[in-house]
């Protein structure tokens, strides 16, 4: 199936000014063009798009913890492509906090030869911005470059000191590549396992402020306006950070930023109810106030957020079957992202589908220099086919991931995820759907 | 009442006066010659201890022995638990020994109700955490109750180091609940974020908070809470914080203070405070007894027990 067409769908590729009805036609897993009413001629096969649902860029997921090599227990490269492709993701960008740690070109080649193995969505490996994350000596970043990273972070082991964190924003510039950091003044989050606030206080948690991840974020703003190196700021979770980056954007600073699902749906009202100390509301960052939640939607709605990203973070059953504060951070996220986003922003009224595919898929494409994010004549082939309308009751235990700590299972939203097309070639199709890929 | 009693927010109002009124029953076992009835004999009642607590530990074990039930005291080091099995592990393993009740005493906050989602055995909660420390709370409202003929309207002061007690959590539910007044002071420091939404007034000023005082509660400060810069020295907290006979003063003439212990003398509280006349510490460690033993006998089902 060289040379297909997807017929007669709703088709948004904001990247290209669509939102439409039209067909799109694939050939040699490139998108060949998209037009209305395509001609076709007699070997072209052709796959009607049922009415109701929606073709767009493939999606992609800037922060994700594939967890290969070193914790295979948690999620492997191949499981968490699973996950993925599933979840309507063609690509992901997967964290370097791996062990070893992804900090040189033999760990980032393995990762990438797991992803040719598995061969479904696509896998950007993110390498890590010091040696062993330590956060002493950078990391040979052009050699992590060369071996097919797109970005550096010490995702989990945050910059400690603004000396590393300033040489890191100004040599990856030679690369082209954005240093991606997970805001967070350690002294400040200390031992804190849960937001700051009334709740952990009447649950006896001890708390991490929303100020332990705007600090850091202001630091980083501010050292890159002095490098003119590009900042990303990931899982941002509280108000004071979304006013830093709106600042650090009005002051022309290289920044942009993304926001979880669970951080703009949920609240730290979870750590008492409907389960008490459940640890599958257990995160770094943590689940904010109402005020911060809200706050996150309204960066969303008027543009100050460039992308939303899962932080798809496995643990096992029994490492998350422990006293809340010893059970580690991290929830899963790339099987719900989607129907949480159609249901929460879309249904919600929060943002029109075409901002949901920018957040989704063109920003991710764009921040990360990675293909995607267009359905221009050319680009490679990956494609999310969208089922807004679907009824879609989330369900940990069928999963592909191979952890199911989630916070959603049971949760019965409206958008699912009708198939997902990688190079030209469908790697998932919904059985609820009847499309003939 | 509830299977468990993992906090204060377990109990009603009425299921509290239930076991204030019980625990009158109980207290008056403990002043017979013979300090024994069979009201729970045949019962089994793990008490699992993940810290060390002598007090706590003993006044369960007394008042478990007083109602005839069946003890197994488990203390598990600390040490031991970062390499050993896990909670849930250990819970399964106690749990598949078919116990009646387990009385449960954590570091982690929450630990209650981890085992509580695991076990059919009733969970007595003895302290989690920073969290709830029921029995403690509920045998605070029992003394109180006895000096004061009531807690509606009282005004109570909690005194001390507020973040890290779960005496202070339970007592206040608790207090809040029945109708006292309750103030709390401490370091800015050591006031948790938001507590004020449980409905207790909060005042750094020492003075004020004690003012007209009918309780004063003390909370124990712990040594090593200078190395969180939580307080500069023991010595520097004692001026602004400390109990002495000249901040009671201010309090009604006959307010009780009360402390949960072990107690810092020349800390939190001064001794001549300590051992004074409005002190009512030793008479809360011999209330304690009653009061479990009224918490285990209605847990174990009351009257349909006997
Ligand atoms: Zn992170």
């Amino acid at each position: 199936m060289s040379k297909w067409i997807l017929r007669g769908g709703r088709v948004v590729d904001p990247a290209n000014g669509r939102d439409g009805t039209f067909d799109v036609l694939i050939d040699g897993g490139r998108i060949a063009c998209v037009g209305r009413d395509l001609p076709i001629d007699g070997d072209i096969k052709v796959v009607d798009v049922p009415s109701g649902l929606v073709v767009c860029p493939g999606l992609i997921d800037m922060h994700v913890h594939l967890r290969e090599p070193g914790h295979e227990h948690k999620e492997t490269v191949a499981t968490g492509c699973a996950a993925a492709v599933a979840g309507g993701f063609t690509a992901v960008a997967c964290m370097p906090n791996t062990n070893p740690v992804n900090d040189n070109a033999g760990v980032t080649g393995y990762i990438l030869t797991r992803a040719a193995e598995a061969n479904l969505a696509r896998v950007y490996p993110i390498g890590a911005v010091s040696r062993g994350q330590q956060g002493e000596q950078l990391a040979d970043i052009g050699e992590l470059k060369a071996a097919g990273c797109v970005a550096i972070t010490d995702d989990g082991h945050p910059v400690a000191t603004a000396m590393l964190m300033r040489r890191a924003l100004e040599y990856s510039t030679l690369f082209n590549m954005p240093v991606i950091e997970h805001c967070e003044e350690q002294t400040l989050k200390a031992d804190g396992v849960a937001h700051e606030g009334f709740h952990a206080s009447a649950l006896g948690l001890r708390g991490i402020p929303g100020e332990a991840e705007s600090i850091m974020a202001l630091r980083d703003i501010a050292l890159a306006e002095l490098t003119r190196g590009v900042l990303h700021i990931a899982h941002m979770s509280a108000r004071q950070t979304l006013d830093a980056v709106r600042y650090g954007k009005s002051r022309g600073a290289r920044v942009t930023c993304e926001v979880t699902p669970h951080h703009f749906i949920l609240t730290d009202e979870m750590l008492g109810a409907p389960v008490a100390y459940d640890t599958n509301v257990k995160m770094n960052p943590p689940l904010r106030e109402a005020a911060d939640r809200d706050a996150m939607l309204a960066g969303i709605a008027d543009g100050s957020v460039d992308a939303v990203a899962t932080d798809h973070a496995p643990h096992h059953a029994d490492e998350k079957h422990v006293e809340f504060d010893r059970a580690p951070f991290g929830i899963t996220g790339l099987e719900t992202a989607v129907s949480l986003c159609l249901d929460r922003l879309v249904h919600a009224g929060v943002v029109p589908l075409s901002r949901l595919v920018e957040l989704l898929s063109v920003n991710p494409a764009r921040i990360l220099n990675v293909p995607g994010g267009s359905l221009a004549e050319g680009a490679p082939a990956d494609l999310t086919i969208l089922a807004p309308e679907m009824r879609v009751t989330i369900s940990a235990a069928a999963m592909r991931s191979r952890s199911r700590n989630t916070p959603f299972d049971g949760w019965k939203l409206r958008g699912g995820v009708a198939a997902t097309i990688v190079g030209g070639c469908a790697v998932y199709v919904n059985e609820q759907v009847s499309l003939q890929l | 009442m509830k299977k468990d009693l993992l906090g204060i927010d377990d109990l009603t109002r009425d299921e509290i006066y239930l076991v204030l009124d019980t625990a009158e029953a109980m207290r008056e076992i403990g002043q017979r010659p013979i300090k024994k009835v069979p009201t729970l004999r045949g019962k089994t009642i793990v008490n699992l201890f993940y810290e060390p607590s002598t007090r706590t530990r003993t006044s369960f074990e007394i008042a478990e022995k007083r109602l005839s039930a069946d003890t197994l005291n488990i203390a598990v080091a600390t040490s031991s638990v970062l390499k050993g099995e896990t909670l849930a592990d250990t819970a399964m393993n106690i749990e598949a020994m078919a116990p009646d009740m387990i009385v449960l005493r954590h570091a982690s906050s929450g630990a209650g109700h981890l085992l509580s989602r695991i076990c059919r055995s009733r969970i007595i909660n003895a302290g989690d955490g920073m969290h709830e420390h029921p029995t403690q709370a509920l045998l605070d409202a029992f003394t109180i109750r006895e000096h004061k003929k009531r807690i509606d309207g009282l005004k109570v002061t909690i005194v001390g180091d507020l973040m890290h007690s779960r005496v202070l959590r339970s007592n206040v539910l608790l207090l809040t609940k029945l109708g006292a007044d309750v103030w709390v002071s401490g370091p800015p420091t050591l006031v948790p974020t938001g507590i004020e939404r449980l409905g207790v007034r909060v005042s750094p000023a020492i003075d004020e908070a004690v003012t007209g005082a009918d309780v004063i509660m003390m909370l124990r400060i712990q040594q090593e809470r200078m190395h969180g810069a939580f307080i500069p020295s023991l010595r520097e907290y004692f001026n602004i914080f400390g109990m002495t006979k000249a901040r009671v003063a201010r309090a009604k003439p006959e307010v009780i203070i009360m402390h949960p212990g072990p107690m810092n003398r020349g800390v939190e509280i001064a001794s001549d405070v300590a051992d004074g006349p409005y002190s009512v510490i030793l008479e809360q460690v011999a209330n304690g007894v009653a009061v479990r033993m009224a918490v285990l006998y209605l847990l174990a089902g009351g009257a349909d027990a006997d």
